[in-house]
């Protein structure tokens, strides 16, 4: 049985969306170009602006495509470092606040930008993963130009209060931006509830191809290209669009409109399975993220005495795919610095796992996960020094 | 269009990780002869190797473990056990981290430090060993020479460094912070660096 409960770090193809872009793959015009080419593209692609836009509630002018959502998060925290009067001041408000928790691509380009000046604070999390409101109002001053905080967790699932923190952000006067990656397409996402001025979105997080993502910009906000050169995206973003992922993803948010509101609650329950069944099947475990408060399709789990990568492999050879926080899957070496940030120890950190589920998701396969699992677990604690049942550790420790 | 690629891993390092030799059942370690642990649980890798000893003829009879870690990890502690069985105590002691990966057809460079491990582990159970059965001459420190004095830097941190993916004098600064501070130690680690790449890869 194959099983595919890695959604976080891509979806596949929406059967809808594959069907729309085959159709589409004779389509080879250049938007920009004014003959019956061009106008066929400019036709597809400003009709996948509209249905993005509908779908986080904004105006079809304040979507700018992109490459990615990296590439959205880049754009919009390098606004900080452009002297132009058109983007955020960087000499009046030259703070960026933003989370210990983050994608590594807000994470390092932030470093980047405190190595050219501008000053970096990082918001600690609870051990839910949940920002400290009260170091952000102690942090929020007229020095802040902008705060960069994700609206859920790629890895613990754990969803922010944006609206909230927008209303705080607002009233010091600076600039909002949210990484919506996780958020959009699992839990409801409006620009204007939230009252956000950039909102970051990935295609093939729902569904959609790789290789496009979306910027919300809202109007009237400063801002300033990160790629130059060309009047495309209304010179916000320059680059002959990516067409094909375009349309794609477009399709993409139609479909999420159509099928996300019945979906989470079939998936929290899949996920409440999955957590009682590890629960009762495997000691000395703990879960990681909000009990309540994260995504209904993403479970964190911490596993004693077992490192993470060696789990990943042997569910990889019972055809099940997941991620973990490990050090070792990363090439890095220090494990997952989300993980890290709510307090969890880095011993348990090596041996966290994600089970991120999607659409297709199904009782059988959180079944089959449960059958599987905790034989391998015994496997690897069996062979481990750090386990030893009731919890002590070996002599070097 | 390409199917699944094979792993990062060899095959027989695939076949060590699916079916790992001569693991330690249990925790009791009364009938081995020498123990050694190496690593920490922080740091993600911890072994622990027990031998058995042919007192007459100084041979290894038997070598178990326990490993915390990832594949390659568990694949190398497995591998390194095998390899060892029937070898006099002077050549496992001798064992390097390269026999280990060239024994596992090859590792990714960034996990060859999972395989230093293990042969640490090895020394440290040969040499308790030795100190168990009053042979404390035989006993073989791995006396570290500290480099960089303002960072408090070893002989044997720049050569984890090298095993973990080092391989300009900039990125062993990023590793381990050697020669950050007053620079003085610059050629002495560049001479290291090196040494460690030739012995280690070959460079």
């Amino acid at each position: 049985m194959k099983v595919y409960f890695d959604h976080n770090a891509t979806t596949p193809l929406h059967p809808e969306v594959k069907k729309e872009m085959i159709a589409a793959m004779e389509m080879f015009g250049n938007p920009s170009s004014m003959h019956a080419y061009g106008r066929e593209a400019r036709a597809n692609v400003e009709d996948a602006r509209r249905k993005v836009a509908d779908f986080i509630g904004a105006k079809e002018n304040e979507i700018i495509f992109v490459g990615s959502g990296s590439e959205a998060n880049n754009t919009v925290l390098s606004l900080f470092v452009c002297s132009s009067s058109q983007c955020i001041p960087g000499s009046r408000r030259g703070t960026i606040i933003t989370t210990k928790i983050e994608h590594p691509c807000v994470l390092e380009t932030s470093e980047c930008l405190a190595h050219q000046g501008v000053r970096v604070k990082y918001l600690n999390v609870d051990r839910y993963g949940k920002v400290d409101l009260d170091q952000l109002a102690g942090m929020l001053g007229d020095d802040v130009g902008l705060v960069s905080v994700m609206m859920a967790n790629n890895e613990i699932g754990t969803l922010q209060d944006i609206e909230a923190i927008t209303k705080m952000v607002h009233a010091c006067g600076a600039y909002m931006h949210t990484d919506a990656v996780q958020a959009v397409g699992k839990v409801p996402v409006d620009v204007r509830k939230l009252g956000v001025d950039f909102l970051t979105i990935s295609a093939h997080k729902i569904y959609g191809p790789k290789g496009v993502g979306a910027l919300f910009v809202k109007h009237g906000t400063p801002y300033c290209p990160l790629i130059r050169g060309g009047h495309q995206e209304r010179g916000r973003r320059a680059g002959t669009e990516n067409t094909l992922g375009i349309l794609g993803m477009g399709r993409a948010a139609e479909m999420r409109m159509i099928e996300m509101p019945e979906e989470e609650e079939r998936l929290l329950h899949l996920k409440q399975v999955l957590q009682q069944g590890i629960e009762e099947s495997i000691d000395d475990i703990s879960i990681n993220g909000h009990p309540t408060d994260g995504l209904a399709s993403t479970l964190n789990v911490s596993f004693t005495g077992v490192e993470g990568e060696a789990i990943l492999l042997y569910l990889d050879l019972e055809g099940i795919a997941v991620s973990t926080g490990s050090a070792c899957a990363s090439g890095s070496l220090d494990p997952s610095h989300v993980l890290l940030a709510t307090g969890v120890d880095a011993e348990l950190a090596h041996g966290s796992i994600r089970f991120s589920m999607g659409r297709e998701s199904s009782m059988q396969e959180v079944e089959y996960l449960l059958d599987v699992l905790p034989p391998i677990i015994q496997r690897i604690r069996n062979m481990s020094t750090a386990y030893i049942k009731g919890g002590l550790h070996a002599a070097s420790r | 269009m390409l199917q699944a690629g094979e792993w990062a891993y060899s095959e027989t390092l695939k076949e060590h990780f699916m079916n790992p030799k001569n693991i330690l059942q249990g925790e009791n370690t009364d009938d081995f002869d020498g123990v050694g642990m190496e690593g920490n649980l922080q740091c993600g890798d911890q072994m622990m190797v027990v031998i058995k000893v042919d007192k007459e003829k100084d041979t290894i009879t038997d070598c178990q473990w326990k490993t915390y870690g990832c594949a390659s990890a568990i694949a190398s502690t497995s591998v390194l056990s095998e390899m060892v069985k029937g070898r006099t105590l002077d050549d496992a002691f001798h064992i390097s981290p390269k026999e280990v990966a060239l024994e596992l057809g090859g590792l990714p460079d960034h996990k060859i430090h999972c395989s230093v491990l293990g042969d640490k582990a090895l020394r440290a159970a040969i040499n308790n060993y030795y100190t168990r059965n009053g042979q404390e001459d035989k006993v073989k420190q791995e006396q570290a020479k500290v480099i960089c004095q303002c960072m408090n830097i070893t002989d044997h941190d720049i050569e984890d460094a090298v095993l973990e993916g080092a391989r300009t004098y900039f990125e062993l600064q990023e590793h381990t912070k050697c020669g950050t501070v007053c620079g003085q130690c610059k050629d002495e680690t560049e001479v290291l660096l090196e040494k460690y790449k030739h012995i280690h890869f070959g460079a």
